[in-house]
């Protein structure tokens, strides 16, 4: 058992970093996620494992901080909220034509706009359909406990550096200011500048040496015809994320007859939603994606043979609902595919969803 | 005599640094950026740092900087290098990293990220190519642009009214206490190159010996963007933009030590 503390979601993710032997945090200041650098700061990990921390002059300079140490080889990552990561998606539209790993956290805050400090999960799309410019994609972990703002950050890393992509832990406010029991990870060493040759030495900019063609890392190709052949490789590499990566978490979903899909802070309202559900006779469940991208499509697909209807919570106006409906489509089949979620952020409670199901799915029939 | 009779090695005086790429450059006939592609590849062979220096290169014409020296690179996005620099040094202590950027991508897009690297004294060589235009789209006005002039974006010259006052970012870099060394030089004679040369030796000398950032403008001739042949870009250089742009140390750290 590793070592247990209470502590806030983002304090873990710097906790988290320092222990599975990051190289460097590069970020900005930015409500509700503030505490991850202050953390990390306090910790000084440079005295201790050699991690780099570093305050950029804004989010722009930070992604592209992680860009250049990434190029190196290096495991470095940086954390935002909602505005900020408005400003990384240039960034991040590089990082993956590059095909460099790294980890970036979103502490999501409702908006658009400045919008409010509270926590909200409306940055979907902008994280799991593109945001930045070009065909790509992050991989995206919803992290639904303080534990798992722990397990991901490692989790992050080992897929970003499997794939060679950016990933992302797509988490908000409710999760980075909450509280938990937490047990930490023991720590890992960082990789050697052996182990980083060994691992990214065919591409990463680690010094040419006389024994191998120089190292380029970027994102630009002027003959299309070799501009397609880049992207039908990243196509590739997505499709065996799809095929290899996907995760979620199914609570009561065997006998349901409706079940709800929710992610993150949403998922732990309908954890309770379903049990007051159940408690009314109705049999619900809940499917949690843990990737959102990759989606859980399989699994959707295979419970709309089950079910009579899928609700989707979230902290938003609907916007993971598209990709159950694109699930359910693809089957054939005609199940209703319903959402409710509160925006501007606001929680949903367990009432109002048990309130929503009923009136979706229950009431006049 | 033969020509064979002369090509003997106790006859060579000249020849291209092996750090240099043997390609056909990208660059126009009569631009600066060739030659100080050269410079740069010639000081990284004589410090024996090949293997050590790690490239920026910016977007502009220098997008392909990375086909033409022979290093390790990492191609920016607009205005970026310092920041991708940034994240190269801090990780890499070991490693000598230097951004090549243009005026459009130095101090219009990249202002921000210049001047805090700059003010960090991240320990980087930077090297500014100010030609007083964008090259690469075709000629429009660069913050660098003089008073008057006519590019794509300015048909009737640039106009305080209309588009604000030339940026002498160097001046600006200099002022700040993470620089150690700031020159402003060109390549238009051979004297110059020779000059301009011993500058960009000593910035990445400094960089070596971890004195922070080392600034080297290079104030250039984009002959295909002032639409004049090479010589009168390097006259036209001469009588205005070295006006504007006055040549020579606007810091060093090291002669101020020794005062």
């Amino acid at each position: 058992m590793g070592e247990l503390r209470l502590m806030k979601g983002n304090e873990v993710i710097a906790e988290a970093a320092i222990r599975c032997g990051c190289d460097g945090y590069f970020g900005y200041p930015i409500t509700p996620q503030s505490e991850v650098m202050e953390t990390l700061m306090e910790l000084k990990p440079w005295e201790t494992t050699g991690m780099v921390v570093l305050q950029a002059e804004s989010e722009v300079a930070s992604i592209n901080m992680v860009y250049g140490a990434a190029g190196t080889g290096k495991k470095v990552m940086t954390s935002s909220s909602s505005p900020g990561i408005s400003l990384m998606q240039e960034g991040l539209s590089y990082i993956a034509g590059a095909e460099l790993p790294c980890l970036v956290v979103n502490v999501q805050r409702g908006g658009p706009g400045l919008g409010t400090i509270q926590p909200s999960q409306a940055d979907y799309f902008q994280t799991v359909k593109g945001g930045g410019h070009g065909d790509y994609r992050l991989i995206t972990l919803a992290p639904s406990s303080v534990q798992e703002m722990n397990d991901f950050v490692e989790l992050g890393f080992e897929l970003a550096f499997k794939y060679r992509n950016p990933a992302m832990i797509l988490t908000d406010g409710a999760l980075g200011q909450m509280m938990e029991k937490v047990e930490l990870a023991d720590f890992k060493p960082r990789r050697t500048t052996e182990e980083i040759l060994q691992t990214c030495g065919s591409w990463a900019t680690t010094g040419k040496t006389s024994h191998r063609n120089r190292n380029i890392i970027t994102s630009l190709e002027m003959d299309p015809f070799r501009m397609e052949q880049n992207n039908l490789r990243f196509q590739a590499k997505y499709k065996e994320l799809e095929e290899n990566e996907v995760r979620y978490e199914e609570i009561m979903c065997d006998d349901a007859e409706y079940i709800i899909i929710a992610f993150g802070t949403s998922s732990r309202i309908c954890l309770k939603a379903i049990d007051l559900l159940r408690e009314k006779g109705i049999k619900a469940g809940l499917l949690r994606p843990i990737t959102l991208y990759p989606f859980p499509t399989r699994i959707i697909a295979e419970r709309s043979r089950q079910v009579k209807g899928f609700m989707s919570v979230e902290m938003s106006s609907g916007q993971m609902v598209e990709d159950i409906k694109l699930a359910v489509f693809d089957t054939g089949r005609i199940i209703p595919v319903k959402y409710f979620g509160r925006m501007g952020g606001l929680l949903p409670s367990p009432g109002e969803v048990v309130e929503a199901l009923e009136n979706n799915f229950l009431k006049g029939n | 005599m033969d020509i064979q009779d002369i090509i003997k090695p106790e006859n060579l005086v000249y020849q291209k640094s092996k750090i240099q790429v043997d390609v056909i450059s990208h660059y126009c006939p009569g631009c600066s950026h060739g030659v100080v592609h050269k410079l740069i590849s010639e000081v990284i062979d004589e410090l024996g740092i090949q293997e050590k220096t790690i490239g920026v290169s910016p977007v502009g014409c220098a997008v392909f900087a990375y086909n033409l020296i022979d290093i390790d690179w990492q191609e920016a996005a607009h205005g970026r290098a310092p920041a991708l620099a940034t994240g190269i040094a801090r990780t890499n202590p070991d490693k000598v990293v230097f951004t090549y950027q243009g005026d459009g991508d130095l101090a219009s897009i990249g202002a921000a990220e210049i001047v805090h690297a700059c003010n960090r004294g991240e320990n980087i060589v930077v090297i500014f190519i100010n030609n007083a235009i964008y090259g690469m789209t075709g000629g429009q006005m660069a913050p660098t642009t003089l008073l008057g002039m006519v590019t794509s974006t300015t048909p009737y010259g640039r106009n305080v009214e209309l588009n604000g006052y030339p940026l002498k970012i160097t001046d600006l870099i200099a002022q700040l206490p993470g620089v150690s060394y700031c020159t402003r030089q060109s390549v238009h004679t051979a004297a110059t190159v020779r000059k301009c040369k011993n500058a960009i030796r000593k910035a990445f000398k400094n960089v070596m010996d971890k004195k922070g950032t080392s600034f080297v403008e290079v104030t250039s001739t984009c002959n295909s963007g002032w639409k004049l042949s090479p010589v009168e870009s390097n006259n036209w250089m001469v009588e205005n933009m070295f006006r504007e742009y006055p040549q020579g140390d606007l810091k060093d750290v090291d002669k101020l030590i020794q005062q």
